[in-house]
């Protein structure tokens, strides 16, 4: 007559994972295109950062982005969670002078030390706005967690161009391009004001890693994820322990309350 | 179920049996949670009343940690969170704890709720009980609302605005009462300080409702899976060892769970427009509130009138307070109603689909399908428990709990 213990485990689980799936809902709703999936080294429970292609990343962010993009959130010292030694970042920053006051309280230049956040291409929003057509370049600090489909979206962006020429004279049409337009598969509306940004040999890798187009997107993917999230192999370290640990310590529950209910039933 | 648990207890010990003396809170612990008699016959579902409890006492311990690192100022708000997820030692797992927490904690309380429904824990006389749950709720949802507008992202700043500006709706007074919540005349500096403070407050608020919740339920007991009352000792248990030991399995279950979001997805649940700076020039492109308040959402939405939008979002709660007193079958427990059974289970779809609802954008095929499962949510309470209680013919009830209890292990 009664609901079995089973069933009514399972009745409540199923609740739980419909409110889950409704939430995924929520986020999957309203794309565009989606991105092509990529495997990301950072991705799965045990992904950690690829350090090689985040330090090459780092070098496409500050010979390229940098000129646009802030990163407001990350110190240079940040740097050395990628596996540079603290001189190594000194030497990347030493040509880099950043504004500060004087003892005086007057303006100087100096140049930029490892506890500075990273330098902002420009000095306000306002001067960011007017550099590009009104429109602040987007800081890049959480830009993977801010984006659905993160890294693959990031990725997408920068090797989704299609040129004006290869452009169906439908999609020109639909969306109204004109011939001086950037056009973007993955873009929301596809016209986006950012021109390609990289394209193959646009940086020189110290490693001698071949830098394709492919390359930097994908190198700059893994150093902006590991900027919108610099503790996530931490995150997972610890989330291995406490649910080993809790695994365990329902084991011995079960048992106790077995012990314990054993005259009961 | 009497109050009365036997003779008081004696302390041996000589400082505990002078403070009990004076103030028995040694004694009140030893009736209330050692010899308290507890239907024998629970299933894993009444252990969402501690499960919630537990993540009251995490949100709460975690909130605090945060409020000490977080700065209630629209040019600080999102960096000061972000600090706490970089800069902060352990910061991002108290920050992951609390965002993932608050959905968790819904996930509890839904299914309590769910548990109370099924079998009847609202009827007499636990009908002050259940009142009183329906308070916590409203709590809640008050509480997480001004916890997800803190970090001031998009979705923060956004939701805040839809959310403040139902009030609008009301005739006369709505524009006054949506400058008097603003503090202003827009969703500005003031209205994030207000809401911080009042997020800091509210969850003291609940722990006290709880207290009363908690001293409803030992007023008559705990109602069980036949929704029988116990007649005698054989029905009952002592709650301690038996549910503090059944309930911290069942936590420690539910932890797990809980910690595979924190650990493993922790932003799974949240909206990525949350990591965009608030930017009131700028609206998203779909605004949507957390999903635990997408049912009320999708009522929200599905009626093509504001203020009758508003209403029936908060009719869907109303409705609530007086369920006692619209299901008018004799028998609590689900498993002996036959027909209202299907109904009930049908009502969890129904929430179901209205969350998905919620999430969508309002157009097309979702529109009919909210107003459809909006019409379902209000006729279950107001039409289909009054008269199915009247027309419905219950199975035969056990004569006891310790009946109903061997007799399913005989079989």
């Amino acid at each position: 007559m009664r609901k079995p213990f089973a069933r009514n485990l399972l009745v409540s689980g199923a609740i739980a994972l419909a409110a889950v799936a409704t939430g995924t809902v929520a986020i999957a709703a309203g794309g565009t295109e989606h991105p092509p999936h990529k495997h990301w080294h950072f991705q799965g429970p045990f992904g950690t950062f690829d350090r090689a292609a985040a330090q090459r990343g780092f070098q496409v962010y500050q010979e390229v982005c940098a000129a646009c993009h802030s990163l407001s959130l990350m110190s240079y010292r940040n740097l050395t969670e990628l596996g540079l030694t603290e001189n190594q970042v000194k030497g990347l920053i030493k040509d880099i002078s950043v504004s500060d006051l004087n003892d005086d309280g007057a303006p100087v230049d100096r140049p930029a030390r490892p506890s500075d956040r990273f330098k902002k291409p420009f000095p306000n929003e306002a001067a960011a706005a007017a550099a590009n057509n009104g429109k602040a370049p987007p800081d890049l600090s959480v830009i993977v967690k801010a984006r659905e489909y993160g890294p693959d979206y990031i990725y997408g962006i920068l090797t989704g161009y299609v040129p004006y020429d290869k452009l169906t004279p439908e999609q020109i049409k639909e969306f109204d391009v004109k011939k001086d337009d950037n056009f973007n598969k993955y873009f929301p509306g596809h016209k986006i004001a950012m021109a390609p940004p990289l394209s193959d040999d646009k940086v020189t890798y110290a490693d001698g890693t071949k830098a394709t187009l492919d390359q930097e997107a994908s190198d700059v993917v893994e150093f902006l994820a590991w900027a919108s999230e610099p503790h996530m192999e931490d995150r997972k370290r610890t989330g291995v322990r406490v649910i080993l640990f809790l695994l365990a310590l329902a084991g011995l529950m079960y048992a106790v309350k077995r012990t314990v209910w054993a005259d009961k039933h | 179920m009497a109050s009365s648990h036997g003779t008081p207890p004696v302390f041996n010990n000589k400082v505990i049996a002078w403070i009990d003396y004076r103030l028995p809170i040694f004694s009140y612990i030893e009736k209330e949670y050692h010899t308290f008699p507890t239907p024998r016959n629970f299933n894993y579902f009444w252990n969402f009343g501690a499960i919630a409890t537990v993540m009251l006492v995490l949100m709460i311990a975690t909130g605090i940690v945060l409020a000490t690192n977080y700065t209630p100022h629209v040019l600080m708000a999102f960096d000061s969170v972000e600090r706490i997820d970089r800069d902060v030692p352990q910061g991002w797992l108290i920050r992951d704890l609390h965002m993932n927490g608050a959905s968790f904690f819904f996930i509890a309380v839904y299914i309590h709720i769910f548990r109370g429904m099924y079998y009847g824990s609202y009827k007499a006389p636990r009908e002050l009980l259940w009142i009183l749950g329906v308070v916590i709720f409203l709590l809640m949802m008050a509480t997480a609302f001004m916890g997800y507008v803190l970090p001031w992202g998009q979705m923060s700043f956004w939701g805040a605005t839809v959310i403040t500006n139902l009030f609008s709706a009301l005739p006369v007074v709505g524009e006054s009462i949506v400058t008097w919540l603003w503090g202003g005349f827009a969703v500005d500096n003031p209205t994030l300080n207000r809401f911080f403070a009042l997020h800091y407050l509210l969850p003291f608020v609940i722990v006290a409702v709880v207290a009363l919740h908690v001293v409803a339920l030992h007023i008559h007991g705990s109602n069980n899976p036949t929704g029988i009352d116990p007649k005698g000792p054989q029905d009952t248990v002592p709650f301690h060892p038996y549910y503090t030991m059944k309930d911290g399995f069942g936590v420690v279950c539910f932890l797990i769970v809980y910690a595979v979001f924190v650990f493993f997805a922790p932003d799974y649940m949240g909206h990525p427009d949350n990591y965009i700076p608030a930017n009131p020039l700028v609206t998203p492109a779909h605004i949507v509130p957390e999903w635990y308040f997408l049912p009320f959402y999708a009522i929200l939405r599905a009626i093509p009138d504001k203020l009758g939008g508003v209403l029936a979002m908060f009719g869907a709660i109303a409705v609530l307070f007086i369920l006692p007193w619209l299901d008018t079958s004799r028998v609590r427990s689900c498993t002996f109603r036959p027909i209202y059974k299907w109904f009930m289970m049908f009502l969890v779809v129904d929430v179901i689909v209205l969350g998905i609802c919620g999430s969508k954008p309002p157009e097309g095929f979702w529109v009919p399908l909210s107003q459809l499962a909006t019409l379902y949510y209000f006729a279950h309470f107001l039409v289909l428990l009054p008269i199915l209680g009247k027309i419905e013919r219950p199975l035969p009830l056990p004569p006891s709990i310790a009946d109903a209890v061997l007799k399913k292990k005989a079989v």
